[in-house]
């Protein structure tokens, strides 16, 4: 499938003088050649559905991304010389590349003042209350470079550390110290529903992650083969009688998806959305690192169900260890004939290849995704037209989060009757839960939807001390006080109580929390994400940030100030282009009810 | 896409406000506005470019739909039904122009400021909100897009203070128009800019000075040197001008200008954005090319002969 790089006319793009370096050279050209650099070019000719760049044909500008982390690993940095290279290699004009270049967090674009890996410190809530902000200071003083950022998906095991490597691979400290989250998948028996689930936090799975005998002797590969003897129909419809839902925050109809992209012309993509990056939550890194063969292979059913020819993960670029766990899986897979022209011997050709995301939160928006991994700024597309027919490179595309996938290999092991016998009427099935705060076992735990909340709770050790606020889905979510503790969680109930459960995301807050700061970060949180593409979303980040700092340090809203936030909501969830300025004031305005910014002041 | 009796039916009703009116397929809902009579703002939008929708003062409440849609860009389907005075799109667009005027300098965005009367809006009360402390200070400090105006050559000013980053320059200077891509959107968020790469200066750049995005412009944050100069003087009078439209003389291609005159000189060169040559885009002998018209008259050199023997008159 893979074919050499092909040569790039850049005749009519102007760069400067400046040259890359030796070894920025070879650095970039290593990274266009490894073996999941993907298809050599990738040929398309489509009307524009968005704005930017030239027109998206015979390029190999998706390869942009890939590129820049070589450079920002070689020099520490994105120099004009080796942005220069990068363009002319690629085809890509050097103020384009340069605008994608400081998109991203892990990108710099002025020389560092040294030659040190960077420290990437979370400050965002649960982390900051574990101390983030003493521990950054330490590593200061220890002599480090820091960065304070936002949530790095650890906050099981807050503070959390993420290490940027200069001329030394990416790493997290806590992968190496051998900390093991706590994963625990609950019986179904203990909440009196039939057991007939097998878990998706396979408990035997840890200890040989990456191996393909283990995983096969586990009953890995039995959801391929099941998919390949019913044939893509029969798949879908059941995927669809199962009622599974996305788990990545929206909660749409797998089975409709699925069917829209089977229907549609060839070629066709399949995308594991694996860049999780909303604040508390943590399951997706937990999956790969623990099961990676169980996601190349649920990816891998995907491809070969709606007739895509290419699979893509994108996985966000802080995490190094389900990244190297995966990339090890993609290659087993490939050895065991599962990717490659005649795949799992269906017939079909089908191959993954693996993207890292740079740090942006919003690169977890699906069309920002595509944008991101074609090469381009990740700025989220106006729907319609959607995904299903106009996705990665304009072609028809699934794009799914890893724990949606992992669900759709468990019905087509046990089928679809069984798999609703677990959950409620609206949300069957099982739903991974991101604990972190003041819990007693702060970790990933399994549930079937319907558990109540204060029972998830007490699975996790219950609350430290007296809970003050919960934080359901993350930022983009919403606070709920200590009376919502008998609170079914389901797409339904929590739906019908005004809150939502997004990706899973359950942030714990006692009396010692100061639910002001809180509020603050999460606001700064957003106006620091938002990718500054529309008015309402640019601009209401930021005022909804200074009129919350404000408040806080009153102690209390005005009313005037309480009508204003309610304006700027209004407009950022009204009239933004994408889902991150539509949620953008569901935490505060929440937090604001419940009175944790005080009470108001006439 | 018509089933049944092979006619494609190439037209679509929608409902503007309560009106039927009828679009040809594939227009938008600001066409289908216009066509009812109903006038929609605009900042990011211009019919020589392709809609980017990212301003959002256009949006339209659409039935069925969970949010409003941007008119200039959403294709119009058949019995959509829309109204563009509700309560919700009247708050919007009354909360883009806000944010705009608490965030830009739009002082010499004229139509941005008559819309902002239209929808009253009001881009003080969030300073207002922000209370100062005891000895007058902000305690917390409203953000402004803030950046010092570039000021690189003789052709064209970039004052990005007023920017309001609609991405007019960028598409004209990409695909667009231009093809040369010398400028794109660079940052994130709130700090995100429109820059070369590594903010080189202009002429360093690939900017090859067709001053097509200066056209596009809708702020003034990108400016002909002409103009910025006589508004620096306090002499910039637009109404004191006039248009005179020629054919530019450098090539064969016959692009249309509009040469705006203010007393007797061009002080900016134009093309009709509906001109089916240049669609208002222009290179730069066209947009630039005219300084000659006012070089100082041929002046005889001074000879020996006497002035009675000269050939010249
Ligand atoms: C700002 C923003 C960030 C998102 N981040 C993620 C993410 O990290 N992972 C994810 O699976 N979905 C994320 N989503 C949702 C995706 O757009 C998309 O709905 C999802 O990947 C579809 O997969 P699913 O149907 O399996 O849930 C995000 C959405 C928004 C608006
Ligand atoms: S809502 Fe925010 S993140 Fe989404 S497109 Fe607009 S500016 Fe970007
Ligand atoms: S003058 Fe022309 S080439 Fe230069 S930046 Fe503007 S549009 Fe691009
Ligand atoms: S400089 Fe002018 S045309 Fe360019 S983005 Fe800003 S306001 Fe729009
Ligand atoms: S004019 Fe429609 S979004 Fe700007």
């Amino acid at each position: 499938m893979r074919q050499p790089l092909p040569v790039v006319l850049v005749a009519d793009l102007h760069f400067s003088d400046a040259s890359p370096t030796a070894s920025e050279r070879r650095a970039v050209m290593a990274a266009l050649s490894v073996s999941d650099a993907g298809p050599g070019a990738v040929i398309v000719d489509h009307p524009r559905v968005v704005r930017g760049g030239t027109r998206r044909r015979k390029q190999m500008r998706h390869l942009l991304l890939p590129a820049l982390h070589a450079l920002q690993r070689e020099a520490g940095w994105i120099s004009p010389g080796g942005l220069n290279f990068v363009g002319r290699t690629l085809g890509v004009p050097p103020a384009e590349a340069y605008g994608v270049a400081t998109f991203y967090e892990m990108f710099r674009t002025e020389a560092p003042a040294h030659e040190l890996s960077l420290r990437h410190v979370c400050v965002d809530p649960i982390c900051a209350l574990a101390g983030a902000s003493r521990l950054a200071e330490n590593l200061r003083s220890q002599g480090h470079a820091v960065h304070e950022g936002p949530c790095l998906g650890q906050c099981e095991r807050a503070p959390a550390v993420f290490i940027q490597g200069r001329r030394e691979p990416d790493r997290v400290p806590d992968d190496e110290r051998g900390l093991d989250s706590l994963l625990v998948s609950v019986t179904a028996e203990s909440l009196d529903a039939p057991s007939l689930l097998r878990h998706m936090i396979d408990p035997s799975s840890a200890a040989d992650a990456a191996s393909m005998e283990a995983y096969r002797a586990r009953g890995g590969g039995s959801a391929l083969e099941a998919a390949l003897r019913l044939g893509p129909d029969e798949v879908i419809s059941q995927i669809s009688s199962s009622g599974l839902s996305g788990r990545g925050g929206a909660a749409f109809p797998t089975g409709i998806k699925w069917r829209a992209v089977a229907d549609g012309d060839g070629p066709k993509h399949v995308v594991a959305n694996i860049d999780e990056s909303e604040p508390g939550t943590f399951k997706d890194r937990l999956l790969c690192e623990r099961d990676p063969l169980a996601i190349i292979e649920s990816i891998t059913v995907a491809g070969l169900v709606v007739g895509a020819t290419q699979g893509w993960i994108y996985i966000r670029g802080e995490y190094p260890l389900a990244t190297q766990r995966l990339r090890h899986a993609i290659a087993q897979a490939r050895a065991e004939g599962w990717l490659g022209d005649d795949a799992a011997g269906s017939g079909q050709p089908f191959d993954i290849d693996l993207r890292r995301g740079a740090g942006a939160y919003i690169c977890g928006e699906e069309t920002a995704l595509f944008n991101s991994l074609e090469g381009f700024r990740g700025e989220p597309r106006n729907k319609p037209p959607f995904p299903t027919t106009h996705g990665l490179f304009g072609r028809p595309t699934v794009v799914n989060n890893p724990e949606t996938l992992l669900n759709v290999n468990e019905i087509l092991r046990i089928g679809p009757e069984a798999y609703r016998n677990v959950g409620t009427e609206g949300s069957p099935g099982t739903k991974l839960f991101c604990l972190s705060g003041h819990v007693g076992r702060p970790g990933l735990y399994e549930t079937p939807f319907g558990t109540p909340l204060g029972e998830l709770l007490s699975l996790a050790g219950g609350v430290q001390g007296n809970l003050q606020a919960i934080l359901l889905g993350g930022a983009a979510g919403s606070f709920v006080g200590p009376d919502a503790l008998e609170l079914p969680l389901s797409l339904e109930d929590t739906r019908s109580a005004g809150t939502t459960l997004g990706s899973g995301p359950v942030m714990v807050f006692n009396e010692s929390a100061d639910m002001g700061s809180v509020i603050e970060r999460l606001a700064k949180f957003f106006r620091d994400e938002s990718c500054g593409q529309c008015v309402p979303c640019r601009v209401g980040t930021v005022r909804q940030h200074e009129i919350v700092a404000q408040i806080r340090r009153a102690d209390a809203p005005t009313r005037s100030q309480r009508l204003l936030l309610d304006d700027i909501a209004g407009a950022m969830g009204d009239a933004s282009i994408c889902g991150l300025g539509h949620t953008a004031a569901s935490a505060v305005l929440s937090g604001m009810r419940l009175g944790l910014l005080g009470t108001e002041q006439s | 896409m018509n089933p049944g009796n092979g006619i494609v039916d190439s037209h679509v009703a929608v409902s503007i406000d309560g009106r039927e009116v009828t679009v040809p397929q594939g227009q938008t809902i600001l066409a289908a506005c216009t066509a009812a009579g109903v006038e929609t703002p605009t900042i990011c939008w211009a019919p020589n470019l392709t809609p980017v929708n990212v301003c959002r003062v256009c949006v339209v409440e659409l039935e069925g739909s969970r949010t409003l849609v941007p008119a200039c860009s959403r294709p119009a389907e058949d019995g959509m039904q829309i109204s563009t005075d509700s309560e919700r799109v009247r708050h919007s667009r009354r909360m883009v122009l806000e944010f705009l005027g608490s965030a830009n300098d739009l002082s010499q965005a004229d139509e941005i400021a008559e819309w902002s009367q239209h929808y009253g809006a009001d881009a003080r009360r969030y300073a207002a909100e922000l209370a100062a402390d005891a000895d007058g200070e902000p305690e917390v400090a409203l953000e402004l897009v803030d950046d010092p105006v570039r000021i690189q050559d003789d052709l064209y000013i970039r004052a990005y203070d007023r920017c309001v980053l609609c991405y007019k320059c960028v598409e004209a200077c990409g695909d667009d128009a231009q093809h040369t891509f010398a400028i794109a959107v660079a940052g994130r968020g709130f700090d995100a800019r429109i820059r070369t790469e590594y903010d080189v200066e202009l002429p360093e750049s690939a900017c090859v000075y067709c001053g097509n995005c200066v056209a596009v412009c809708p702020t003034g944050a990108l400016q002909f040197r002409t103009e910025f100069d006589l508004r620096a003087v306090g002499e910039w009078r637009p109404d004191d001008q006039t248009v005179t439209r020629t054919v530019c003389s450098y090539c064969g291609v016959g692009c249309n200008l509009e040469l705006h005159t203010q007393d007797e000189r061009i002080v900016k060169v134009t093309s009709p954005e509906d001109h089916s040559v240049t669609s208002g885009h222009l290179c730069i002998k066209g947009r630039f090319g005219w300084q000659y018209v006012h070089a100082p008259a041929f002046e005889p050199p001074a000879t020996d002969t006497p002035a009675s023997e000269s050939t010249e008159p």
